[in-house]
């Protein structure tokens, strides 16, 4: 097997998992904070790739297609968050679980009801089309090596923003405990506003930015809102390094066992037989990495002790 | 999680089911209305109705339902179709992991099942039934006449590509039995895949002449279109799935000079066929695809069948639809043993023809084609 095809297909993996992280970052920081599961996370990512998808088809721009991602998501976040997530903080996660379900529902079909049924198909911006020479004599297309450094520079950004500022003192302490900060006089409510709004942007951008070299249609965040929890629950439930280092890992597991394993399985199957058999196990391997760490570490990698 | 969405998925579906009540035929149609299958289910239908509408027939009422892609959903449709809404004759499904839930089951409740697409291998050979019809062709057909073409064309190793379904796996079988070069790798992708780097890598590492690819709907455009923009320059061949009308529009200039396979082509020089182009394109405002033209045929198939016997005579309406006596826009047709079609398979190149994308034929792949598991199935 070439270095080539490992060294890009590790690339692919990274690519991939600097995605789930802007996925999962939102989700962990709102379950951390808020002590709230929101299954309607993967909405937040398909509002950000229609709004994206409307506004290029609308000016033929994507920069300002992805900052209608970006506003759209947060908009559409803060919204959910004022009007009904407030009353669900106090509530067992099972009553979370229903209405958020029910929200993805609703987006679900309102946006089969502006947008209609058929996926939407988006061209990359000319800019950043075509490939680049790497070292090594690698061509790889210069998209996706800018979707690895965008999502780094906001994984970065993340962390200065949790460890460095006031904002991310208090989703700090708001993760320790939640009425005390309360009691100390800090507005919790426009605190769990800005961070809900916060992870809805990021989703909101992963899906344009997504959406963009794959399809734009109805229903498309649900698949990344479950491979988003495997990465926070491998991660630590609440932990943005947890769903960094989380998602990494899901993305090389992923992308390197659809190589690997049905090479491995050619070694004493029929080629048809070991592509096919290969395939299907590629498909379950997350889900079998997600066992492993759960068994060797119940809280996650970097989760509180469970 | 998946149990949740699956279930919110089968509510949602139960708002859109519509109560007829009329004697005469009645037609249940299980066809993909949504998500990136949904281009396909809706040629199929629209393809269908325009042929029931020109019948000019109103003895004939249409249950539609969308399934979604799911086979549990396609299942349960089937189910409330069968003995809630007492269809007659069932027809629509696109794809073959469906097919295979629903099928067996339909007809071994002396219901019709006229397939407009879907061909699995398994309900061709061993699993055939007399109740069920195919209209369209048996999976392997259009991969084989692919795989002669490529031969044919001096491509000696080829890469071939896939989803991980029954249809896929005919696919791929239907290539290797008329290519006769080297394969160098066969990949399996998850059905419905948007994202393609990982195959993409491995097309670029490999050493392959050739790329065969069965990805059909939304999965061909975004693989077309990140293969465009990936810098490999490997010519690709497939069968006409992957560059259908839909599929061209979307992909753009990049999938220009593609050959590709089909039993079908807007250019085919016969007057049904000239005055189906027309009419789909007056009613619709858009070019035919192949399965625009398979919906159409079936509708036909099943007129012809009504006009010389009644449904309620199984015996007598299943000779009438074996007998294929309706106008294909394929030209010749007829059933084999086993109630798939034995046909003309053609190799068609995309074009650009007043600013749109379509495709042409340029020659005959095979002439007559019958399935190769005709023998093993005995009714």
């Amino acid at each position: 097997m070439p270095a080539t095809l490992i060294a890009e297909q590790v690339l692919n993996g990274l690519q991939f998992g600097v995605m789930l992280f802007l996925m999962s970052a939102g989700l962990t920081l709102v379950f951390g904070v808020m002590g709230l599961i929101n299954l309607a996370h993967g909405s937040l990512y398909m509002i950000g790739a229609f709004a994206c998808a409307a506004v290029v088809s609308a000016t033929g721009s994507f920069w300002l297609g992805l900052a209608a991602s970006l506003a759209a998501a947060a908009a559409a976040g803060a919204l959910v968050e004022v009007t009904l997530m407030r009353r669900l903080y106090q509530r067992g996660h099972l009553d979370q679980v229903l209405v958020t379900f029910a929200l993805i529902l609703v987006f679900s079909e309102g946006i089969r009801w502006v947008f209609g049924a058929f996926p939407l198909y988006l061209d990359i911006p000319p800019l950043l089309a075509g490939t680049v020479p790497l070292p090594g004599g690698l061509d790889y297309p210069l998209y996706r090596l800018v979707i690895i450094a965008a999502g780094l520079t906001v994984a970065a950004g993340l962390f200065q923003l949790v460890s460095r500022t006031r904002l991310g003192m208090r989703i700090r302490a708001g993760e320790s405990d939640r009425e005390m900060i309360a009691a100390i006089g800090v507005n919790i409510r426009a605190l769990y506003t800005a961070v809900f709004a916060l992870g809805a942007a990021l989703a909101g951008f992963a899906g344009a930015v997504i959406g963009s070299i794959t399809s734009v249609e109805v229903g498309m965040g649900e698949p990344v809102l479950i491979l988003a929890f495997v990465v926070i629950v491998i991660g630590g439930i609440g932990s943005i390094k947890g769903a960094l280092v989380g998602a990494i890992l899901v993305g090389v597991t992923d992308t390197m066992g659809r190589l690997l394993l049905p090479a491995l399985f050619a070694t004493f199957l029929e080629p048809a037989d070991a592509a096919a058999t290969g395939a299907s196990l590629a498909s379950m391997l997350i889900y079998l990495l997600m066992a492993l760490v759960l068994f060797l570490r119940p809280g996650g990698l970097f989760g509180k002790a469970a | 999680m998946r149990a949740l969405v699956t279930a919110a998925a089968a509510l949602v579906l139960c708002a859109a089911s519509v109560p007829v009540s009329a004697d005469g035929l009645k037609v249940g149609m299980i066809t993909t209305l949504s998500g990136g299958g949904s281009a396909l289910g809706v040629d199929v239908r629209d393809g269908f109705m325009l042929a029931v509408d020109q019948s000019g027939r109103s003895d004939i009422d249409v249950v539609i339902e969308d399934d979604q892609r799911k086979p549990e959903i396609a299942v349960q449709i089937a189910d409330k179709m069968v003995q809630s809404d007492n269809v007659d004759v069932l027809t629509g499904i696109i794809w073959s992991n469906l097919a295979i839930a629903v099928v067996p089951s339909v007809v071994r409740q002396g219901k019709f099942y006229l397939s407009p697409n879907a061909g699995p291998s398994k309900l061709a050979g061993a699993g055939c039934h007399e109740n069920y019809f195919n209209v369209a062709w048996q999976n392997d057909n259009l991969h084989e006449a692919a795989g002669g073409y490529a031969s044919d064309a001096g491509f000696t190793n080829s890469f071939i590509l896939a989803p991980n379904y029954p249809a896929g796996h005919d696919a791929l079988t239907g290539y290797k039995r008329f290519f006769s070069g080297n394969i160098t790798a066969e990949v399996y992708t998850e059905l419905g895949q948007t994202d393609y780097a990982a195959e993409i890598a491995q097309i670029r590492a490999s050493d392959a002449d050739s790329v065969f690819f069965f990805l059909p709907g939304g999965m061909g455009i975004s693989f077309m279109k990140q293969y465009a923009g990936s810098g490999v320059d490997i010519p690709v061949v497939g069968p006409a799935f992957s560059f259908d009308q839909g599929i061209l529009n979307a992909v753009g200039e990049a999938a220009l000079g593609v050959k590709n396979t089909s039993q079908w082509s807007k250019d085919l020089d016969n007057a049904a066929n000239t005055a189906f182009v027309a009419s789909f394109q007056e009613a619709y405002g858009r070019l035919p695809s192949l399965y625009a033209s398979q919906g159409f045929d079936t509708a036909n198939l099943l007129i012809s069948a009504l006009d010389k016997a009644d449904v309620g005579d199984a015996d007598a309406f299943r000779e009438a639809l074996r007998a294929a006596d309706f106008t294909s826009v394929r030209g010749d047709f007829m059933f084999g043993p086993n109630h798939h079609p034995v046909q003309d398979i053609y190799v068609r190149e995309v074009i650009m023809e007043d600013g749109v994308l379509t495709n042409r034929i340029v020659s005959l792949a095979l002439e007559d084609h019958a399935d190769a598991y005709a023998g093993e199935c005995s009714m």
